[in-house]
């Protein structure tokens, strides 16, 4: 990583943006401290745009861009990365699908894998063979997944938290079961067209290198349509869940949909959050769950931002028997917080270190990537991260009051508890 | 497709061997080494204390762990919380871990805050007060990670009782985090006794990374560090662990959808880089075997045979105590635990027998080195190389060797340490057994099941 001047006041991530020939969006961050190369194609591609019926498509519209495409077979493809020394992992998530790339900066190297990617992202196959396998592996996992508490109670979680909107979606057996080859084929037209791609690039190239990748990664993209997401209704009303579950834990989640990333309210609600359950052991959440009573190895509360109103978290897991007790005293706890807001001594020491620990936000370029990557799919300023340490000084106490007070209505939460107490 | 021997050559190119790391002994015995790298103007502290589960004794297992926790509630001159909220304070990141060798605290801040970490954890090491209250309340909380970690994850259970059932003598038979009995019969005495027989500057290493001048470093580490007192360390046995003389298994029942297998085979672990082979040919084993999706146990028995619908193989050459290569794998859809075992034993058993194919090693090599060049991206993951060295008493320099010494092993080489260890006589085998969710509910008639 780069940072041209290394007081951190006066950090400065340059980040090079452009649009390719194809209509994608680049951002591009040059550093040849280390000979490695670091690229992101992701898609407006994300488990949001799944249909209810056949949740699961997208993700398995992902993964099997990996099993096999014009040039390359399955097998062919995954020994070009390995002998690349390179590493492809997939990136998903409600909003996002894609992969990231790592691989070494030397010519052949770097191109070889760049290649194979593209050729996955511009050309599958989707060979009939490896879907019914990959199929296959996705329904196991989702049986899998039913058996494991803390995925039962975030699955649960969500359904409550969207009832409409498809953030609430969850793949299952059926879900997975019903859904055909040919509609990953429909389900790549529709969604992995240049007008939805965003290529981010960290890493030891030129800018005319940086340029070539950004083509070959998708020039042969067809242009697609622009994602639309619905909004968000207003959350519904609060709801408890309760599932049986042999865990000597209960898993509690408490959720609302709140935040967005271009939400006007997020520096207030960010900074807020850190004295809530954000910060670690200088937390309210973790004081008093953890360090006062002993319920809990772990207690938190974060907003998880997306294209729409992504949720505000809380969680924790605790002994079957203290469960209730637990979940009580996280519910008083963040009900003050929204009340009343933090003290002037919190806000102040949440600022601190929140903007003293900016620069371990970006102290590896496997970190900026992932900063980057955000800024250009949510189409954030190009100075957000430079920004950054500034926003989180100028927020008040009163905005992070009245953000807490308009955003978060404690009575409208969506609780889970898995393995609940009798 | 691209030789592998040209990644090879382009990799030689990026791991040139450098000034770092610097190297220093205190008078009261503390080691310090310092590596310098000014990517971006952070660093990371780690302080190693060379004492993990493997030096606790049968009734007191956990208690490294334990005094990790308590670790951070105060000292004589810093309150309960203190600690992380003064490094929060100071924008810096603070936690701490404990594995079987060893127990490590660590703060990552500005390049500027370099001094307080450093303060702070001198403190530590000779101040720290336990109080009874604080500790009761902790364990609790101990209770509730291990909970969390063990009890409600079939796979950690797996883990947990292949280790139990592998080694007879060996101390790493227990976990790190403890027996829940011994943590529910822990005292405050028996943290403040470990605390009082190990935290020692002269048991610890430092290690600092980043954007720092070693000279400096030094100054402060000589400052905080320097007037602590040394203390009698107890002398360390060497602790052995019997051959093995055949197939050890074990079966785990708990929910759970997958038949899954967790095998572990006795291996050597590197105690000399200019003499030891094995340990490489293994680490190249390991990677070749389940490294990525193009290694043979994925494309074996996930892609050809869809026996398993995941595959792994995992080892560590670099450890105070006895080593071990580990290969995982869940089962397919509609296959058995037992076919499931088959799969991955025949594979294995097919290494020995025949060998690997030059183009099979020659990709292991370039992803082990090439994940060299890409550990050099992390401050933390560079600390934590060379505090595990240390701690292992091998020298920092050592990791230059290590591509130099990939490179040059063999496919002989790899077929004989197959054929030398991963073999049944030094294999345990453990079995997750799955178990349905819900039981069938009382009074409902079970054909030849009893209660």
């Amino acid at each position: 990583m780069i940072l041209a001047v290394a007081a951190p006041a006066e950090a400065r991530v340059k980040i090079d943006h452009w649009i390719a020939e194809s209509g994608a969006r680049v951002n591009f961050v040059e550093s040849h401290a280390l000979p490695i190369v670091d690229v992101a194609v992701e898609f407006a591609a994300g488990s949001a745009y799944d249909s209810g019926e056949r949740a699961g498509l997208a993700r398995l519209t992902l993964a099997m861009l990996k099993a096999g495409s014009s040039r390359y077979s399955e097998t062919e493809a995954s020994r070009r990365i390995a002998d690349a020394g390179a590493q492809l992992q997939e990136n998903f998530d409600l909003d996002r699908a894609g992969f990231a790339l790592r691989s070494l900066s030397s010519e052949a190297e770097r191109k070889s894998a760049a290649q194979t990617l593209a050729d996955m992202l511009q050309a599958p196959l989707f060979p009939a063979e490896a879907f019914e396998r990959e199929k296959a592996r996705a329904i196991a996992n989702a049986r899998e997944a039913e058996t494991q508490p803390d995925r039962v109670a975030e699955r649960r979680l969500y359904a409550l938290m969207y009832p409409a909107h498809p953030y609430g979606f969850s793949e299952t057996p059926d879900t997975l079961a019903s859904i055909r080859r040919e509609d990953l084929e429909r389900h790549y037209r529709a969604h992995y067209g240049s007008a939805r791609a965003v290529v981010t690039i960290v890493g030891d190239l030129d800018r005319d290198a940086a340029r070539a990748l950004a083509e070959e990664l998708t020039s042969r993209l067809s242009k697609g349509a622009d994602s639309a997401l619905a909004p968000v209704a207003t959350p519904p009303a609060g709801a408890t869940l309760r599932v049986a579950h042999p865990s000597t834990q209960s898993h509690v989640l408490l959720g609302v949909a709140a935040l967005s990333r271009n939400d006007p309210d997020y520096f207030p609600l960010f900074v807020g959050n850190y004295s809530l359950g954000g910060g670690g052991f200088v937390s309210r959440l973790l004081r008093e769950v953890r360090e006062k009573r002993g319920y809990a190895y772990s207690a938190y509360s974060y907003f998880l931002p997306y294209e729409r109103e992504g949720p505000f978290l809380v969680g924790l897991e605790t002994r079957r028997d203290q469960a209730r007790e637990a979940l009580e005293l996280a519910r008083s706890v963040v009900g003050e917080f929204v009340m009343h807001g933090p003290t002037e001594a919190e806000l102040k020491a949440a600022k601190k270190s929140l903007v003293g620990g900016f620069p371990l936000r970006i102290d590896t370029n496997r970190k900026l990537l992932g900063q980057i990557a955000v800024i250009g799919f949510y189409r954030l300023p190009l100075d957000w991260l430079d920004e950054f340490p500034a926003r989180v000084q100028r927020v008040t106490l009163a905005q992070i009051r009245s953000a807490f007070a308009r955003r978060i209505d404690p009575s409208k939460f969506s609780i889970v508890v898995v393995g609940a107490p009798d | 497709m691209v030789p592998a021997r040209a990644a090879l050559f382009a990799l030689a190119l990026a791991s040139g061997a450098q000034a770092n790391p610097h190297e220093f002994t205190l008078p009261n015995g503390l080691r310090l080494v310092v590596k310098e790298d000014h990517r971006a103007p952070t660093v990371v502290h780690q302080v190693w204390y060379r004492a993990g589960s493997m030096d606790e004794a049968p009734g007191t297992t956990g208690v490294a762990h334990v005094l990790e926790h308590m670790m951070f509630k105060g000292t004589r001159r810093f309150g309960p919380g203190e600690f992380s909220r003064l490094v929060a304070e100071a924008g810096g990141r603070d936690n701490a871990f404990t594995s079987t060798d060893f127990t490590v605290y660590h703060e990552q801040v500005h390049r500027d805050r370099l001094p307080l970490a450093m303060q702070l954890e001198a403190d530590r090491m000779a101040n720290l007060v336990i109080r009874p209250e604080e500790f009761a309340r902790e364990i609790k909380v101990v209770m509730e990670e291990r909970r969390s970690s063990y009890e409600d994850r079939p796979r950690a259970l797996l883990i947990e009782n292949l280790l139990a059932t592998a080694f007879a003598a060996h101390p790493y038979k227990w976990p790190t985090i403890g027996w829940m009995q011994d943590l529910e019969n822990m005292s405050w005495r028996d943290a403040r006794a470990w605390y009082k027989q190990w935290y020692a500057p002269n048991n610890a290493i430092v290690v600092v990374v980043g954007d720092v001048e070693p000279e400096k470093v030094l100054a402060w580490a000589r400052r905080y560090y320097g007037a602590l007192a040394p203390k009698a360390i107890p002398a360390r046995k060497t602790l052995g662990e019997p051959v093995q003389r055949g197939l050890k298994r074990v079966t785990v029942k708990a929910p759970a959808e997958l038949p899954y297998v967790r095998l572990g085979y006795k291996a050597p672990v590197l105690r000399d880089f200019a003499k030891d082979w094995e340990p490489f040919a293994i680490s190249l084993l390991a990677e070749l075997l389940g490294g990525s999706d193009a290694a043979r146990l994925h494309q074996v028995l996930v892609r050809e045979r869809r026996v398993a619908s995941s595959v792994g193989a995992d080892y560590e050459m670099i450890s105070r105590g006895p080593g071990m290569v580990f290969v995982e794998a869940a089962a397919a859809p509609g296959r058995s635990g037992a076919e499931l075992e088959a799969g991955v034993r025949e594979v294995i058993a097919g290494i020995a027998a025949a060998g690997v194919t030059a183009e099979e090693l020659n990709r292991a090599k370039v992803q082990l080195l090439a994940q060299l060049v890409y550990k050099r991206d992390s401050f933390f993951a560079q600390a934590l190389e060379l505090g595990e060295l240390g701690s292992s008493g091998l020298p920092y320099r050592g990791a230059d060797r290590i591509p130099e010494r990939l490179k040059a092993i063999t496919a002989e080489q790899i077929q004989a340490a197959a054929a030398r260890y991963l073999v049944d006589d030094g294999l345990t085998v453990a079995v997750l057994d799955p178990q349905p969710l819900n039981p069938r509910p009382a009074g409902a008639a079970v054909p030849g099941v009893k209660h």
